[in-house]
């Protein structure tokens, strides 16, 4: 988007605007297959609720909705911090870039403290997967996330490496724009997972 | 062929092609065994021949991996591989202990080789596909442990390239998910728990990077794209198979005494096992799409992206047909997982196999291709193969749906025999397209033979 805000004859215009998606093509595969593999969870899961609703209703009030709130922001926090991560790159601020990077790389750290807090809470109320399809599906699902969180750390944290390197610059930050698209994905799909598990009725 | 050493990849191959043919023959007799019940009884019951068609099959995939391997590893890592001799000397051993074992499955009852073999010891066989005596298995191991020393030496020395760390990575795989075949508890739901680690994790997981990586190779070679893309490809591709592949091991966990949540995670994730194949269909297809160079060697070609779409049809399609644990529920152990699991080996294992088989035999033959007259053959042979593998699958398929209703399903469910008896139309049509199979491979075969004017190797 910073390229289309320079531009400053209107005709320009169309022309700027990026005609790939940011990042690398490879990546766009990958976040698709990501977010089928959630999505057909998520049906599955309503399905499921659909047929046990008053088992689910019942079970629902029993998570921590506060962990999982703060969680929410944490990531919606780091997401922005990526995003403005990028935008500095982009404009060769690079001290900045990397300065961003890392406070979203604390965000994710948060949400996995948060996250253990929360699933010691469950285990020490012998809570497991056969429990019953309520907690198996919310320790499935939020599971499966807590992993992707994990990887997606893992790859900001390599963006970050190369960036204290000196590794991108306005030029070229294809490399920080890929991680940036998967850490988005990781904050879009709890974005729905949150409301779905924790809160509708 | 760049380096001196590659050339050991021939005796792999000719063996495999030899066990191919008798994996067929051996296929034919129990196909024929399924509607003429006492044929060639009581010499070769059902169950020998049964062994010897799936062992045979996996023992020629096993050692067409293993020449893909000599051959591509030291071109990859630009050095001679570390102990040609190794290699050499390796191949007999496993030659002679799978022949030897053939022989011991044909000539002695199973009970008796289970006996004289030491299975008292540390009881291991009469389960499916791990049927071999623990002196064969112990064998394997010995031979996947020196084969993949002098692979990892060789990789270790030479450059390091993402095809030759996929393809070692699957290698190791390989090895490591068949020391669970040495786990037999007497739980029978921990022993099938753990028997699928070797059965599942290899088709659907280890074997699945040896597949890209080979596939990735030749398509390199025959298409000039650049590495850079054809390795950002395979990344993908492996990770995608991984993701779906470890956790789709819960398709297999549905009714064995698992806990029930193992009927959510299998579905989805096996569910979403075609994709990985999907990927590796378009993979092929782009790559040669968008070739840099006209390679002589069309045979090659056709069979890299036979590959792409009979892996996708066989091991994705037919796969998640019958995947669902509701659908399941009804196809469990019906034929319709004799028709996936005929397109799906076919599909994706035979022809990858033949592939890098086609690429590499005329380089190590002294040309960069064969006549045209000889890939002609060869193409016949690809299409004879494939469209009898397709048909097969339909028969079987045809036969698995009348079976879930007439077994299953129906207001009066028939035994396991009568309804066997009312397939028996679909079983002769099969049977049939066997024997087309069997001519398809005989002209494959032939095709080896036939000289005409060759291209000198580039």
């Amino acid at each position: 988007m910073t390229e289309t805000l320079t531009g400053d004859a209107p005709v320009s215009r169309a022309a700027a605007l990026p005609r790939h998606p940011p990042g690398d093509l490879a990546i766009w595969v990958f976040i698709l297959a990501e977010l089928l593999a959630f999505g057909v969870f998520f049906a599955v899961y309503a399905v499921t609720r659909m047929k046990n609703a008053a088992l689910f209703d019942a079970m629902q009030p029993n998570l921590d909705r506060n962990a999982g709130a703060i969680n929410t922001v944490l990531l919606l926090a780091g997401s922005w911090c990526v995003a403005r991560s990028v935008d500095s790159i982009a404009r060769d601020a690079r001290p900045a870039s990397v300065r961003w990077l890392g406070a979203a790389i604390a965000c994710g750290g948060g949400f996995l403290v948060v996250k253990v807090f929360e699933y010691a809470a469950k285990f020490a109320a012998g809570i497991n997967l056969a429990t019953n399809d309520f907690y198996m599906f919310y320790l499935s699902l939020t599971f499966f996330h807590f992993m992707h969180v994990i990887l997606g750390m893992a790859i900001l944290i390599a963006v970050w490496i190369k960036a204290r390197a000196g590794g991108y610059s306005a030029a070229d930050h294809r490399g920080m724009e890929t991680g940036a698209a998967y850490w988005h994905m990781v904050d879009l799909v709890w974005i729905i997972l949150f409301p779905l598990v924790y809160v509708m009725r | 062929m760049q380096y001196k050493s590659q050339a050991v990849a021939k005796p792999y191959f000719i063996a495999a092609l030899a066990l191919f043919v008798a994996q067929i023959l051996f296929g034919l007799i129990m196909g024929l065994q399924y509607v003429w019940g006492d044929f060639l009884f009581p010499h070769i019951p059902f169950n020998v021949a049964r062994m010897v068609h799936t062992n045979a099959l996996i023992v020629w995939l096993l050692m067409g991996f293993m020449g893909a391997a000599y051959y591509l590893v030291p071109e990859e890592a630009e050095t001679e591989l570390h102990s040609p001799k190794l290699a050499i000397a390796l191949f007999w051993i496993f030659l002679v202990a799978a022949g030897l074992t053939v022989v011991g499955y044909l000539t002695v009852p199973y009970a008796t080789l289970a006996k004289v073999t030491g299975n008292d010891l540390l009881p291991t066989m009469g389960r499916e596909f791990l049927e071999q005596p623990l002196l064969t298995k112990a064998g394997i191991v010995v031979v996947a442990l020196a084969f993949l020393f002098n692979i990892t030496m060789t990789i270790l020395k030479g450059r390091k390239t993402a095809i030759n760390t996929v393809l070692l990575l699957g290698l190791w795989g390989l090895a490591v998910m068949f020391l669970f075949s040495f786990y037999n508890p007497d739980n029978l739901v921990k022993d099938k728990f753990y028997w699928w680690w070797v059965v599942h994790l290899w088709v659907e997981g280890v074997w699945e990077l040896i597949l890209g990586a080979i596939l990735a190779f030749v398509l390199i070679k025959i298409t000039g794209v650049d590495r850079e893309v054809i390795e950002k490809w395979l990344y993908v591709i492996i990770t995608l198979t991984l993701v779906t592949g470890i956790i789709g091991t819960g398709h297999h966990y549905y009714w064995i005494g698992t806990p029930e949540y193992w009927q959510v995670w299998g579905s989805i994730f096996s569910a979403l096992e075609p994709i990985p194949f999907f990927a590796m269909t378009l993979f092929a297809f782009n790559m040669v799409n968008r070739r840099r160079r006209e390679h002589p060697n069309k045979a090659a070609t056709l069979w890299a992206l036979g590959t792409g779409v009979m892996a996708f049809l066989g091991a994705g399609v037919w796969g998640f047909l019958h995947t669902l644990a509701p659908v399941n529920f009804y196809t469990h152990g019906t034929q319709i997982t004799a028709a996936h699991g005929h397109m799906a080996f076919y599909g994706a294992y035979v022809m990858v196999n033949l592939t890098i088989i086609s690429y590499a035999m005329p380089l190590m033959r002294g040309r960069a291709a064969n006549s045209n007259k000889s890939q002609v053959t060869e193409m016949w042979g690809f299409w004879l193969m494939t469209v009898s593998i397709v048909f097969i699958t339909l028969f079987l398929t045809a036969a698995g749906i009348l079976q879930v209703w007439l077994q299953r399903v129906s207001d009066n469910p028939m035994p396991f025999m009568m309804a066997q008896d009312q397939a028996s139309l679909f079983y002769w049509l099969r049977e049939w397209t066997g024997v087309v199979f069997l001519v398809g491979l005989v002209v494959y075969l032939a095709s080896f033979f036939i000289k005409g004017e060759e291209k000198a190797a580039a």
